[in-house]
């Protein structure tokens, strides 16, 4: 006996919305085992990650600050995934678009009017998106694998900002600490609640509604469905893969850049050597789990988000590391895709040979 | 239950014992295949499924596209394994488990698309398919005596990519032939063949059953299994349908049997058209091979004029698909390559063509007509989101505009589907590609360029094409027809021009072609007498 | 000096060396794998941790070479059993390496680490110069070289070879004559995940004896560009992989030597190399066409 894949003659509407949650449940089911295998209370582990977060305004507040760089990175790769291409340098492109972000408050402090947060998010987009564009470029002008010149970017922006903030962005009042000046009022976000949550959060809604209008309405979210699954019948729809390549490139890194300026200057309020925990790369997951779509990646980024706050949790209350929330993000992405074949293919038992006689 | 039960016994009777005392060789049996069958999700691709094969004969097998020869030869071959049935080999049952075992029993098959490996040379190709192929040098030389001996020269060194179709078939045959096979297999071997070189496949052929090797050939070209075949197995929807001896038919005695009714063939309406101005001209279209695989395109002139069906001949990969795409705008030359109506339009998108009322059908209908896992609805707004057909404004893709020209599309050109706007993958070839032809006829496009209309599609479907194709021309449309099937151009063209390595012969009045005329020129007698001997080959 | 910026180009390039052959394995199979980093710290933990529990460098490496196919296995059960993105699946298998490689490794940081001993080959290696560098390394520098060897061998000169290099050429030719495509994939991912098992336990036990997190930094990535680099010959990778161990070294004395440029930009050389060298390689139409597996990256479901 053996189980083999069949094709589905079409896309399992049902599978495609339970994969999803199915990927969620074993990912629990593996927490507990990595729980158990630390020694320690799986359920105890299980509420303190997963539950325990949500039970109190200060850490569900923390939750949103989290999601919101998440989602809004994973909308711009939910376009590139789309489109088929690989761009896994969002981490780069966030770093990079923060880097531009903070050069007015870094550079000219006294430039403080209503302008400052606009223009601050303005070169923030703008620097993410150029970032974003050197991959893009080389792919098509030159051919290169995008995967690997995105991700080799992002130890280079990750360089540029350690020497700039070591360096002449260090803030002269800061006791050769490596970081720069605090941010002005001006160009700080402003605030919603009693924590850090700032008007990040509902500019990300905005950022998600938007994109899932133009995907599913518009004649630029046929573009990138077709170009994804057949490039070549895009082709014959008359459109250009280069120019959807760096489209695609440009708007990932250019929301990656916004939401790098968004945490710098609502979250941080100034540049540390290192102002991001891997969202850039914890996006991929969250675009996948969201099934690369906006509506979805938006939950799927309250999840994530859950996973690096549950493990601060468990790691202050019962003294597991906080490495677990990789371990956990890295099976949950395991996950999803096994269960993603199911939408296109279904499982099959085939009996032994020896019962397949000559009866039907 | 069902081994006692022989569905068809009334067919044998009819013809199959007659046959066996004429042409069919009489001998012992080879292969006797009982009952088999075979079923694919929803589809029953094999349904209990007799052949009988006796040694040293050619055995045509034959059918529409979908009627499951391929299935029932990969189930000889291995490669598929029936689901119920059973396979008896020299009077022995046995199971044969993949391709490897079938080898190790006498059976060789030569496939449709060929199973080669285009980076490897030709004695690594053959070296992958035998058991215990010894000292590559010693193959080599093997390779070298064999295929010349029977009349199939190889350079046992060549890279395969580098080979043109004709040769990589020999490579197939002098692969199955290295394993001293007691039944070969081929799979409609002579579709990528000019008349010529398929005449030097049917002596090879005569000769080895003249040895004993016996040959199980599919094919739905009815002459050539006449003229070479001792016996015949008819398959209709995975069923045996009847047996005869093909050379005691006529073409469309078996064509009856295959199709299960009267074959419809197109009508012309009247005499040869009145034609009108040229609407789609090509002039000195040249165009450099865009990778190592592609062919270059060679300073190629043709014109099509209003109310006229022009056909291009020529074998597989002869630069068919380069020139489709210099037509429609997928790859761009200089302006004056081409001319739609007059206007000058190398250098112009696809879709500046299609405002231009030109329309375009590629050959892949899956993947490149159309997106497979898209649904029809959305197929429609593939082509037509640049025509002004209403479907987008201010970049929004109207649903309901592309659903009512769905329903229209589908009504139309008889589309079937099992449920309303289906995905494109879940149509069969034959619904898919009335469905793509169907999306720009509902046009009335004035030119028209189409390549391999009926390609792997049914009878019924092909015939509705191709009058659907002339009907488009005598409404005062350009119509280029591009196509590897000669009796689809003898059927339907009223100019025949013949591509071949790249060059382009010059279109000829039907009316004055004869298949072997058409023939010297797939094989390229016409490449040098273009009047452009410093790019000769 | 000179001697000793050789030897540390050595030690800089094996790791590259032996994970980038491994991965051309399996590319040559069809299968992309960008997995490597996360397979490579794997090793690196898993080794350091072993050796430093055993006291054998031996033993770690073993186990190292084995936590590496470990996840190589994961990966193949994925990509070949359930047939899903060859690219999402590799990047979640280096995500979860850096989570795990974490973990397990919490306990041993700052842990003085275990050398590999040098092997002296007799004679050779009291040869001056030449002796220390090429006669006087650990067993896995040779062992690199030697995979580099086996690997150009078997790939054109064995039928094992022949049918890797078919199956990664045509998939549903291969299957059609009856080889298991999915049987070869299954042990060429597993050669490039022992292959960067290996490389990893070279890094935390050879190349800095110790264990820091996420200490590959990004070498199983210049593996893969490595392969791309070689344009998929076996006998290129070592070229590739000293030119890199090469800038590596470079940027270390350049920066101990405190010329006036900043340190980040000499540690961010490599990468930008890295971006050169796939721009020069690929921008070669040609070359890449003709020497790519043409089925790197296509899923396979084989149909009975």
């Amino acid at each position: 006996m053996r189980i083999e894949l069949v094709k589905r003659t079409e896309h399992s509407r049902l599978m495609a919305v339970l994969s999803p949650v199915i990927a969620v449940f074993l990912t629990l089911i593996a927490a507990a085992i990595l729980f158990q295998l630390s020694g320690k209370d799986p359920l105890l582990g299980l509420f303190t990650f997963f539950i325990e977060p949500l039970t109190d305004t200060w850490s569900l507040q923390e939750l949103i600050v989290k999601a919101t760089p998440l989602v809004l990175i994973a909308c711009g790769l939910a376009v590139c995934y789309l489109s088929n291409n690989w761009n896994i340098g969002a981490e780069g492109q966030f770093v990079f678009g923060a880097l531009c972000g903070s050069f007015i408050p870094i550079v000219f402090p006294d430039f403080e009017t209503v302008l400052t947060l606009p223009l601050m998010l303005l070169l923030g987009a703008l620097g993410g998106a150029a970032w974003g564009l050197i991959p893009a470029i080389l792919k098509t002008r030159f051919n290169t694998n995008e995967i690997l010149t995105s991700l080799m970017l992002v130890y280079v922006a990750s360089l540029i900002l350690d020497y700039l903030v070591r360096g002449p962005w260090r803030d002269p009042d800061g006791y050769n600490f490596p970081e720069s000046r605090l941010f002005t009022d001006a160009a700080t976000l402003p605030v919603i609640g009693d924590g850090r949550m700032s008007i990040a959060a509902p500019i990300a809604v905005v950022v998600v509604i938007v994109l899932t209008i133009v995907l599913a309405k518009t004649l630029k979210g046929f573009e990138i469905r077709v170009m994804g699954e057949s490039p070549r019948a895009g082709s014959f729809a008359g459109f250009s893969k280069k120019r959807l390549t760096l489209f695609a490139f440009a708007l990932a890194g250019g929301l990656a850049g916004l939401a790098g300026t968004m945490e710098v200057s609502g979250s941080l309020g100034q540049l540390l050597p290192t102002i991001s925990p891997g969202y850039g790369f914890t996006a991929i997951i969250v675009a996948f789990l969201g099934r690369l779509n906006p509506a979805a990646i938006l939950i799927a980024g309250l999840v994530l988000a859950l996973s690096y706050i549950g493990g601060e949790g468990v790691q202050a209350s019962m003294g597991v590391s906080d490495k677990i929330a990789a371990v956990i993000q890295g099976l949950l992405l395991f996950f999803v895709l096994a269960c993603d074949t199911f939408i296109l293919y279904r499982p099959r038992i085939v009996p032994g040979r020896s019962a397949t006689g000559s009866e039907i | 239950m069902v081994g006692g039960m022989k569905p068809l016994a009334e067919n044998e009777k009819k013809s199959g014992d007659t046959a066996q005392t004429d042409r069919r060789a009489s001998g012992d049996v080879l292969l006797d295949g009982k009952s088999l069958t075979k079923r694919f999700g929803e589809i029953l691709a094999n349904d209990r499924v007799d052949l009988r094969i006796n040694k040293g004969e050619i055995h045509a097998l034959l059918g529409e596209n979908g009627a499951g020869k391929s299935t029932l030869v990969k189930m000889f071959y291995g490669a598929l394994e029936p689901d119920a049935g059973e396979i008896i080999w020299q009077g022995k049952p046995v199971q044969i488990d993949n391709p490897a075992a079938a080898r190790a029993l006498g059976i060789g098959m030569v496939f449709q698309h060929f199973s080669l490996f285009e980076a490897l040379t030709v004695v690594e190709n053959i070296a992958l398919a035998l058991p215990e192929p010894g000292n590559m040098k010693a193959l080599a030389k093997r390779i070298e005596s064999i295929s010349s001996e029977y009349g199939l020269p190889l350079n046992p060194q060549d890279i395969v990519a580098d080979l043109p179709v004709g040769i990589r078939q020999r490579i197939e045959i002098v692969r199955c032939l290295l394993q001293e096979p007691a039944l070969i297999i081929m799979d409609e071997p002579t579709s990528v063949l000019t008349p010529q070189e398929a005449d030097r496949l049917f002596k090879t052929l005569e000769r080895l059953a003249s040895e004993g090797c016996a040959v199980l050939y599919i094919s739905h070209r009815l002459e050539e299994v006449k003229r070479i075949c001792h016996h015949a197995t008819i398959l209709r929807h995975g069923k045996v349908v009847g047996e005869c001896d093909p050379s005691k038919e006529t073409p469309s005695s078996l064509a009856n049997m295959m199709v299960g009714s009267e074959v419809i063939g197109v009508s012309h309406s009247g005499k040869a058209p009145e034609l009108g101005p040229a609407r789609l001209r090509v002039a000195d279209l040249s165009a450099p091979a865009r990778n190592p695989f592609a062919t270059t395109l060679n300073d190629l002139n043709l014109a099509v004029h209003a109310g006229e069906v022009v056909a291009i001949a020529g074998v597989a990969g002869n630069g068919q698909g380069e020139l489709f795409d210099a037509l429609s705008g997928e790859v761009r030359v200089t302006p004056e390559m081409i001319y739609i109506d007059g206007q000058a339009c190398g250098a112009k998108s696809i879709n500046w063509r299609r405002q231009q009322n030109a329309a375009f059908v590629p050959e892949e209908r899956l993947g490149h007509g159309a997106v497979p896992g898209m649904t029809l609805t959305n197929n429609i707004v593939l082509t037509r989101h640049g025509t002004n057909d209403g479907l987008v404004s201010a970049g929004f893709v109207s649903e309901g505009q592309s659903g009512e020209l769905e329903q229209k599309v589908k009504t139309h050109f008889d589309v079937r589907m099992s449920h309303d706007n289906p995905e494109a993958r879940s149509l069969s070839g034959g619904n898919l590609q009335k469905f793509v032809v169907g999306r720009e006829l509902d046009r009335k496009p004035g030119v028209l360029v189409v390549n391999q209309p009926t390609w792997g599609v049914d009878a019924g479907a092909a015939a509705l094409i191709r009058q659907s194709l002339i009907d488009l021309a005598r409404s005062g449309s350009a119509v280029l027809v591009i196509s590897q099937d000669l009796d689809e151009i003898f059927e339907i063209a009223d100019r025949i021009a013949v591509i071949s390595r790249g060059f382009l012969s010059e279109a000829e009045a039907a009316s004055g072609m004869t298949r072997e005329r058409v023939g010297l020129l797939m094989a390229g007698s016409a490449e040098r007498s273009q009047g452009n001997d410093r790019k000769a080959v | 000096m000179f001697e000793a910026v050789l030897l540390t180009v050595i030690t800089a390039a094996t790791p590259l060396l032996i994970a980038a052959i491994g991965e051309l394995v399996v590319e040559r199979s069809g299968v992309l794998n960008l997995g490597v980093e996360g397979m490579m710290i794997m090793g690196a933990v898993v080794g350091f941790a072993v050796a430093n529990q055993t006291g054998s460098g031996t033993l770690g490496v073993l186990a190292a070479i084995v936590a590496g196919m470990g996840m190589a296995l994961i990966f193949g059960f994925l990509v070949l059993s359930l047939v899903t993105n060859q690219v999402a699946t590799g990047l979640a298998l280096t995500i979860l390496g850096l989570g795990v490689s974490g973990m397990i490794g919490e306990a041993y940081i700052g842990v003085p680490g275990l050398r590999l001993p040098e092997l002296y080959i007799p004679v050779l290696s009291e040869l001056p110069l030449i002796g220390p560098v090429f006669f006087q390394q650990d067993a896995v520098v040779y062992l690199g070289f030697a995979l580099v060897a086996l690997v150009a061998f078997v790939l054109f000169r064995t039928r094992t070879g022949l049918i890797l290099r078919a199956v990664g050429d045509n998939h549903g030719s291969a299957h059609a004559l009856g080889y298991s495509v999915i049987k070869v994939r299954y042990l060429a991912v597993l050669f490039g995940g022992g292959c960067a098992g290996l490389a990893g336990a070279y890094m935390s036990l050879a190349y800095t004896p110790q264990w820091v997190e996420n200490m590959t930094a990004g070498r199983g990535w210049i593996a893969l560009a490595l392969v791309v680099f070689a344009s998929w010959l076996p006998f290129r990778v070592i070229a590739g992989a000293y030119l890199f161990g090469a800038v590596t070294v470079l940027t270390f004395h350049a920066q101990a030597q405190g010329i006036g440029v900043p340190s980040q930009l000499l540690s961010s050389l490599p990468y930008i190399a890295t971006i050169a060298v796939l721009v020069l390689i690929s921008a070669n139409r040609r070359l890449t066409l003709v020497n790519t597996p043409a089925c790197l990256g296509k899923p396979f479901v084989p149909d009975r």
